[in-house]
Parts: structure tokens; sequence; C-alpha cells
């Protein structure tokens, strides 16, 4: 507390010794009859001067940083298109720093070397029409080649990829992200927002989920903390529970909102084909790594199930947003692989990156994964070990659940087909 | 002729006859319909706004420098909620970011500078007695100082102001479950916000019709000062585009409170399935951005006109190429229109969207470009002189090529990939808007004060101020480029997660932001120095002379004491363009516009 206080006492003191030096100064300038708008040759000058060594002082600490940090601060481009955006960059930044140097010079130049001089007039010069002419016309040249240049390099990076290319798909949510690859088939299983249960995260569509988000909706959480449609039900239609008006609408709202998605997963359970299962089945989630195969292209879909995201890899220089109820896209070829790159960096501690970078919630800082771009042997090894989708789903703990599903959808089929 | 040999005394005989009527406290100060005294409310309002953003800003850059150590500073303004044991939370983080660009960008540079300056100036230099309207000028004032205030309310709240950045993107602005600054405070947001535009939106129509019907006699628009140009300009882009925002907010409201689904699809948070289905959170972005993109225009053009008349008056010197910048601001305009979806090229668009945005917003470089070459141009055998007001102006004009060289870079769709969201962006809009737009609106504040408060500011606490400014500020944003080039993403709270993948990164980032940090404080402090001039000088700077500055424009001649209707006798009649500087020919070295065209002189 006494420290605030001497921070405030000095504060004021600071401010009335101001006061009273620019008191002083005002009445001194009264006595030599100087008026405040007068700019003095002196004071003209040295503010000349101080620009020119401004400038000098600024271009020292522009060159400085880029010694220090580096041309692009990130080290190489860890995939092909990012070799191909590096080059362009470089090219732009040579541009820009061009002009970058060259108008600032002739600003600060000029305005030092045209201070005020006494019997010099300024030179009255309105317009010309030449000049204006080619500072129009060369900015537009040099924008063409940037132009050009750009889109040619944009059109190739987002342009379709190779049948070949390996699918995988990243899910993101408040805050991590989620990896899922295609399996055998190269193929992503479907997946409706609908079908997300604790056992489904990324809300795959298959027969068996399907029944498991319907047992859900209807049956909620095991542990109650999660009510059901039967059982919001039971409460609000058992007149010996009494609830504050707030809780009771906040249960039939529930209870509404649930109605209306049992019906639309009915709706969806009548239409499925349960030919579809197998393109989901064989998919394989993964979390906190994301293992890429050097040399080998991939065709990346994007989901969010909250809010907007954005998957931002700084060194393979891709990135794009993960929109809810949209699914984006990016294909990109790693060329380096994590070993390669922390000889590079000679950082035995390097790791590739994806982050979140579209602003998402308190922990949008925290919300990364570590990609891992493997060598082929390191590859393979990892896949094999990891188990698929209907191996996870439908393990031991849930077949007991799970056959009863399985009847009461024979049931439901039945019931749909009369 | 006539109007300049008023003195300050001549116009108390104007008083009778001139319905000038005897003014209450209340009429002259508060609910004033005066051009000039509503200039002023909009000026010290936005100072007062933006020192809150500025305060808000040192906030979060002390987190930034020194992440997780507990700072006096932070637990002084925060208290336990907000900042428990003097470390800041992770949501205010968040707040404070979102708070403080929309401050900045809205509060300060827009109702700050294209407020005050507007109506400051265009009836002054137009020859007009007034606004076209006086009372709905009162009124923008008054919808801009209510939501100023319901801003501010929205900071000390219990669940904490907006936090979902300054383009507050649905979902995450929609959700309160996702983040809290999405309940209340976000609505607090859209309320303000709201009446922000529908103020914003009053001034700009009246600055329109002041500036088409209420010219003096011989005031062509080709002899306008290129200030009134700007704002013209400016009015007719905030017309066209603050309505659009209007409705993106207005459908995200709707989103939030009735249940709609303009910008909500498929969406689980916080454990509960939402029924939203088929709206699309980049119909928001498209809606945000065609207002985003002419606000970052309704922000700048305002402080290049201010310094094109800066420059101008003290290089001696005729602005070069006065055609050519009312065409480049034209252009400028037009161009501002068709790039917003520039800010929009990793957002999911269709690529081939993106390259025709590529292409339109590369071509604003050209007028840019004209520009800045003029400004150089302007200066070149000049016989400067150096005012705070015209070292600002050339600070505005560096910045403005520091700043706009980097916008090639994001410009470029491919390479926007890598740098989108970087503080690489960051460090961009800050040299443009947070150094070039607010040099403007300080060079502004010192070359116009001596007609605001008839007193004079102190030149020597200018210098000051300047000179610790534009170190203190480049200081700031110029590292953030290396920053942003090293791929650290914008909007995080703390950046040492790099140390769990890039030791060496995250030791570079460590480092400039301490920098960038120490340059804050000692920017913000010179901020004082501006303060202090500022309000002393309302009060106790030397008196003014009519024409300090030996200007060319109407303005100037007008007396120093405000009098309703601005000139107490006829309007004066305007012969010339505002630009006759140095004349070859000519006894002084400007000639004001009101004089007539000697024999056989050729108007420039």
């Amino acid at each position: 507390m006494s420290f605030k206080l001497i921070t405030i006492i000095v504060i004021v003191l600071g401010v009335l010794a101001v006061s009273q030096l620019v008191r002083l100064y005002e009445l001194s300038s009264k006595l030599r009859n100087r008026r405040e708008e007068d700019v003095t040759n002196r004071d003209n000058k040295l503010n000349a001067n101080l620009l020119l060594a401004f400038m000098l002082f600024f271009y020292a600490g522009f060159i400085y940083l880029m010694t220090e940090y580096g041309w692009t601060g990130r080290g190489d481009a860890a995939s092909i298109h990012g070799e191909t955006t590096d080059w362009l960059l470089n090219l732009n930044f040579i541009i820009i720093i061009a002009v970058f140097f060259l108008t600032n010079t002739l600003l600060f130049v000029f305005a030092w070397k045209y201070v005020r001089k006494p019997g010099v007039k300024a030179y009255f010069y309105p317009h010309d029409n030449k000049l204006e002419l080619i500072w129009t016309v060369v900015p537009a040249i040099v924008l063409a080649v940037i132009i050009i240049l750009g889109l040619k390099t944009w059109n190739g990076i987002t342009g379709d990829s190779t049948k070949e290319a390996i699918r995988i798909e990243l899910f993101s949510k408040q805050f991590d992200w989620t990896a899922r690859y295609s399996g055998d088939d190269n193929l992503l299983g479907k997946f409706d927002y609908k079908l997300t249960t604790q056992e489904n995260e990324l809300a795959l569509l298959t027969t068996a989920t399907l029944d498991s988000a319907i047992r859900y909706m209807e049956f909620g959480k095991a542990d109650s903390t999660v009510l059901g449609i039967k059982l919001l039900e039971n409460k609000l239609n058992n007149p010996k529970n009494i609830f504050i008006p707030e809780d009771r609408i906040k249960m039939e709202t529930d209870l509404d909102r649930k109605t209306r998605l049992l019906r639309l997963l009915y709706q969806m359970k009548a239409r499925h084909n349960s030919k579809l299962d197998a393109s989901a089945y064989d998919d394989i989630l993964q979390k906190d790594t994301l293992h890429l195969l050097k040399g080998k292209e991939y065709e990346i879909s994007f989901r969010a199930k909250d809010v907007i995201h954005s998957a931002y890899f700084p060194h393979l220089r891709a990135q794009i947003n993960t929109v809810p109820g949209q699914v984006t896209r990016l294909k990109v070829t790693p060329t380096i692989s994590t070993k390669e790159m922390r000889v590079r960096k000679n950082n035995p501690k390097f790791n590739y990156v994806l982050m979140c970078n579209k602003i998402c919630g308190s922990a949008h800082y925290k919300m990364k994964m570590i990609v891992v771009i493997d060598t082929h042997e390191q590859y393979y090894a990892w896949l094999k070990s990891k188990t698929t989708f209907k191996d996870e789903f439908l393990k031991p703990a849930t077949v007991v659940s799970d056959s009863t599903a399985a009847a009461a959808s024979v049931g439901d089929t039945t019931k749909m087909g009369m | 002729m006539s109007a300049i040999t008023h003195d300050t005394h001549g116009h108390h005989d104007a008083h009778d006859h001139h319905d000038h009527h005897e003014e209450t406290f209340i009429s002259k100060y508060i609910f004033s319909q005066d051009h000039k005294m509503i200039g002023k409310q909009f000026l010290i309002t936005a100072v007062f706004m933006g020192l809150v953003a500025m305060l808000l800003s040192l906030l979060f850059r002390i987190q930034l420098a020194w992440p997780g150590e507990s700072s006096d500073f932070l637990s002084l303004f925060l208290g336990e909620t907000w900042a428990p044991g003097g470390v800041l939370k992770e949501n205010m983080y968040l707040g404070l970011v979102t708070i403080h660009g929309t401050i900045m960008v809205f509060f300060l540079l827009t109702g700050g500078l294209s407020g005050t300056f507007s109506n400051l100036l265009i009836p002054l230099q137009l020859g007009a007695r007034d606004m076209a309207s006086g009372f709905l000028n009162m009124i923008s004032y008054w919808l801009f100082a209510i939501s100023s205030v319901v801003m501010l309310v929205s900071l000390f709240i219990e669940t904490g102001p907006a936090m979902a950045g300054w383009t507050i993107y649905p979902p995450l602005s929609a959700l309160p479950q996702a983040v809290e600054g999405s309940g209340l405070g976000m609505t607090l947001w859209l309320v303000s916000m709201t009446l922000f535009i529908a103020g914003s939106l009053i001034g700009s129509l009246n600055y329109i019709v002041t500036v088409l019907n209420l010219r003096t006699t011989g005031m062509s628009m080709t002899r306008m000062p290129l200030t009134v140009w700007a704002f013209f300009v400016t009015a007719i882009l905030g017309v066209l585009s603050f309505p659009v925002l209007l409705s993106a907010a207005v459908l995200l409201m709707m989103d939030r409170l009735a249940g709609t689904s303009f910008y909500l699809s498929d969406i689980i948070v916080g454990g509960e399935m939402l029924e939203n289905h088929g709206g699309s959170p980049l119909l928001y972005q498209h809606l945000f951005w065609f207002l985003g993109h002419p606000e970052v225009y309704i922000v700048l053009l305002p402080a290049l006109g201010l310094s094109s008349e800066i420059i101008s008056t003290n290089a001696r010197k005729p602005i070069f190429g006065y055609r050519a910048m009312i065409g480049s601001i034209l252009a400028i305009g037009f161009l501002s229109f068709i790039v917003w979806g520039h800010h929009m090229f990793v957002t999911g668009m269709n690529p081939f969207l993106g390259s025709v945005f590529v292409f339109t917003t590369l071509l604003i470089a050209i007028p840019s470009a004209v520009k800045v070459f003029n400004y150089i141009t302007t200066l070149w055998r000049g016989s400067i002189v150096f005012t705070p007001a015209m070292l600002f102006a050339i600070g505005l004009v560096s910045t403005f090529i520091t700043g706009g060289v980097t916008g090639i870079i994001l410009a470029d769709s491919a390479l926007d990939i890598a740098i989108h969201d970087t503080y690489f962006v960051v460090a961009h809009f800050h040299i443009v808007m947070g150094m070039s737009a607010v040099f403007g609106m300080f060079a502004g504040v010192y070359h116009w004060f001596p007609k605001m408060y008839g007193r004079m500011m102190n030149t020597r606490l200018g210098y000051a101020h300047f000179w610790v400014t534009i170190v203190g500020a480049y200081g700031v944003f110029f590292p953030m480029h290396f920053v942003g080039l090293a791929g650290a993403p914008r909007r995080y709270y703390d950046y040492s997660v790099y140390n769990e993948f890039d030791t060496n990164t995250y030791e570079m980032m460590m480092d400039l932001n301490v920098i960038i940090t120490v340059f804050a404080i000692i920017a913000a402090i010179g901020q004082v120095i501006f303060l202090f001039n500022f309000f002393y000088s309302i009060y106790r700077g030397p008196v003014a002379v009519q024409n300090p500055w030996r200007s060319n424009t109407l303005e100037w001649t007008t007396p120093v004491e405000h009098v309703h209707g601005n000139w107490p006798g006829a309007l004066p009649v305007v012969h010339r363009w505002p630009y006759d500087y140095s004349k070859p020919g000519a006894e002084e070295d400007f000639i004001l516009q009101t004089v007539p065209l000697a024999e056989g002189e050729e108007e420039h």
C-alpha cells in the first residue's frame, strides 16, 4: 500500500514540477517576445537532424533484428508447397524491403535537407503529369508480377490432390485435436454431429453408433449426470416432484430439444445404409500426436465441434480454419522428417506442431498437437500398433449392451417396415 | 479580403445583427449543437477511451512479457477477480485484447478521428455556418457517448467483457458456454456497437450533405482542401458499410437470443448438443469484413487528409498532385469495398474467390503508392518548418510506408497461409492504424488546437511527445514482424507453450516480448506528456493569433474566439485552391483562399 502511495505522490509532484517548468518556459518566451507558433531556426534544425538520426537508428534496428532473428525466423519449410511459398516470400520481401528503404530514405533525407533556411523560398511545384504517370505505372507493373506469381502458387496449393493422397481428418474442439486415419480403404467414414457420445466423440456413422446415440438420447448417461428423455419425462410427470419454475422450464426445454433430436436420429436410422459401416469401422483415431509419412501427399479434411479453430502447421506452411457445420480441407506433402529437422535446427528436442490459430476460448494458447513426420518404417510400425474404430467402439466392455441394442434395432426396422 | 481583417474585437458588434442568443451552460457545453463544440466533445471522449484502451494493452503486455509472474500493476487495476495474486486470468486476457481492439478501432480512430475533425473542419474549411443539421450532429455525438459508456460498463460486470476478439466471430461470440464473456459481456458489446453505428451513420450523412450543399461561393469541389475530400469519402464509406455491420450484429443477436441459426450449425458445446443446423459462420465473416475493410480506410483516410494539409502548410509548398491525391482517395475508397475477402483466405472460403480478392487487394497498393510519392515530392525543395504537427505528419508517411508494404505480403493469398493470424498481421495493422492513423490524429490536434481552444499548445513538449512516441511505437510494433514470421499466433495468453516443442523459437519470443513490452511502457509514458500539454494548454496556453501557421484555408479567417455561425459577418468567398504556398510573384509565402486572383495570375 505504501508503495502505491509513494507512486501517487511522485506522480503528483512530477506533474506539478512539469507545469512549473512549462510556466517558466512560457515566461521566458514572453520576455524574448517569441510566440509559440514561431519555431526557431535552432529548434527546426535540431528536429531535422533528429529525423535523419532517427532514420539511421531505425535502419540499424531493422538490420540488427534481421541478423539476430533471421530472415524469416522459422527455419526451412518442411513441405513441397512450403518451399514454393518461401521462395515467393523471399522475392516479395526483397521487393518490399527495397521499397521500404527507398521511400523512407527519400522521406527522411528530404525532410532533413529541405529544412527552412533563411532567404530560401520553397519551390512552387504543384504537379507534373509525367512524374505522376511514372509512379502509377511502375508500381502497377511490379504488382502485376506479384499478382501473377502469387496466384499461380495459390492455385497450385489449393488445387485438388491426387487420387493416391492419404486421406486423414483432423477434428477440433475446445481445446484439443483428434486425428482420424482413413484405414486400408483410404476412405473416411461418414459422420453426423448428432451421433456424438462419450464412446463416439467423432460422431462416426455406423449402425451401432446410431443405436448407441439413440440409447444415449433416451436414457442419458449411466451415472445420470445427463438425463435421457425417459428420465426427464418421469421426473416432470411425477406429481410428487416440486420444482422451482426456472428448473422446470429448463428441464422442459431440454426434453423438447432431445425429443426433436431423437426424431432426427430415428429418421437417420431409417435411411441408414449399413454397407457404409465398413468405411468408418476401419478408421483409426489418434490423439496427442499426428503422424505423417515423409514424402507422401496428404488430403486432410477438418471439422470443428464447437467453435471455429484454425489448424496451423507453421513449419509445413499450411493453415486452414476448422468451421462448425462445414468441412474444410487442405493438401500437404511433408518433405523433411522430424529427425532431419532436428539435425538442421541443431535442436534434439525440436518437434513439428499443429497449433490452434483462431481465438477459441480461454485455453486457446494450449490447444496444440505434436506432429511427427516419420520415415517409412517408423510410420508403418506406428500404424500397426493402432486399433481400428471398430475394435475401439465394440470392445468387450460394451459388447453386452450392444447386443441388446442390435436386438432393439432389429425391432425398430420391423416397425419401420410396417 | 474583408474576412481576414476581422480582428478579435470585431465580432462583438456582429452579435447584434445575428440571431445570437444567450447560451446556458447546458446548451453550450453539453447538448451543444455547434459543430466546433461537438468536435471537441468527440475529441475529449475519444482521448479518454483511447487512454483506457492503452491501459488495457499495458495490462496484457505485462502478461506477455513476464507470463505467470505476479504484478502489482495488474492487481491494482484488475483486483483478485481478474488477476488473482497479480497474475492475469486467461479469460480476462482475451477480454482485454477484445476491448482494446474494439475501443481503438471504433472509439478512438473512428469516433475520435473522423468525428472530431470532420465536425471541426468541414464547416470551417467549406465556409459554412454549421453542419447541415446541428441537431442530428448533437444526436450523433450523444449516441457515441452512450455507446462509450456501455462499452466501458461491460468491463465491470461479473462475467467479464466480450472475449471473442474485436472481430467477435461466432460461434465463439454466440455461445456463452464456449467462453464466459459471450454472455452479458457480448450483449453489451452488441448494444454498444449498435448505438455507435447509429451515431456514426447520422454523423456521416450529415457530413455528406454538408459537403454537397453548404460550400460557400466559389468553393467548387476541386477547390476543397484534401482534408474535406478525405472526410467526404470517409463518410460515404461509413454510410455504405456500417449498416452491414449492424445487420451482422442483429443476426448475431438473434442467434443468441431468439434461437435462430444464421451463423450456427451442428454444434456441441459444454456437453450440450444444439439443434441449430444450416447456418454458416462464414456468413458472419463476410458481413463483418464488408464493414471491416472499409473501416480500415475510414480510419486512415482522415489521417491522410489531415497530413496532406499539414505537410503542405509546413513545407510551404502546394501539395504535389492535388488532383492525383483526390483521385487516389476516390480509388482507395472504391477499392476498399471489393477487398474484404483478403481477411478470409484460410477460412474455408472457395479458393477461387480468394484469388479474385488477391487481385483487387493488391490494386490498392497503386493509389497508396501515389499518395506516398506525392507526399515525398511535396517535401522536395520545400522550406520545412518542424512544428509538432509536421513531425507527426512525417511520422505518418513513414509508418504508412512501413505498414503498407507488409500489406503486399498479406494480400498475397499464397503467402498469407503461413502468416495469417500471426504477429506479422498484428505488426502490419498496428503500424498502419496504431501508428499512421494515430499520428494523423496527433498531427491534427497540434495543428488545429488553436482553432479549437483559441490557445497554443507548448511546442517543446510537443517535440518531446513526438520523439518518445515514434521511438516507442516503432519499438513496439517493428519487432512484432519477426515474432510473426517465426510463426507466433496472435491472441495467445502465454508463449511459453513454445518451450514444449521448439526451444529456439521460445527463447526468441520471450526476448522480443520483453523488448516490446518495455517499449510499450515507454510509449505509454510519452502519452502523459501529451495529456499534460493538452489539458494545460486548454486553460493556460498562450492565446493564439488568428492564423498561426500562415495557412491558406478558410478556418483561419474566422475569429479566434468562437462565435455561433463561425464568421461574424458575411460568409467568405473563395477565389482559388487552398495550396497557393510560395507562389512566384506573391509577396507572402501563402495566399488565403479568399484572395481574388491577381491580374494575369493563373489558378495553379
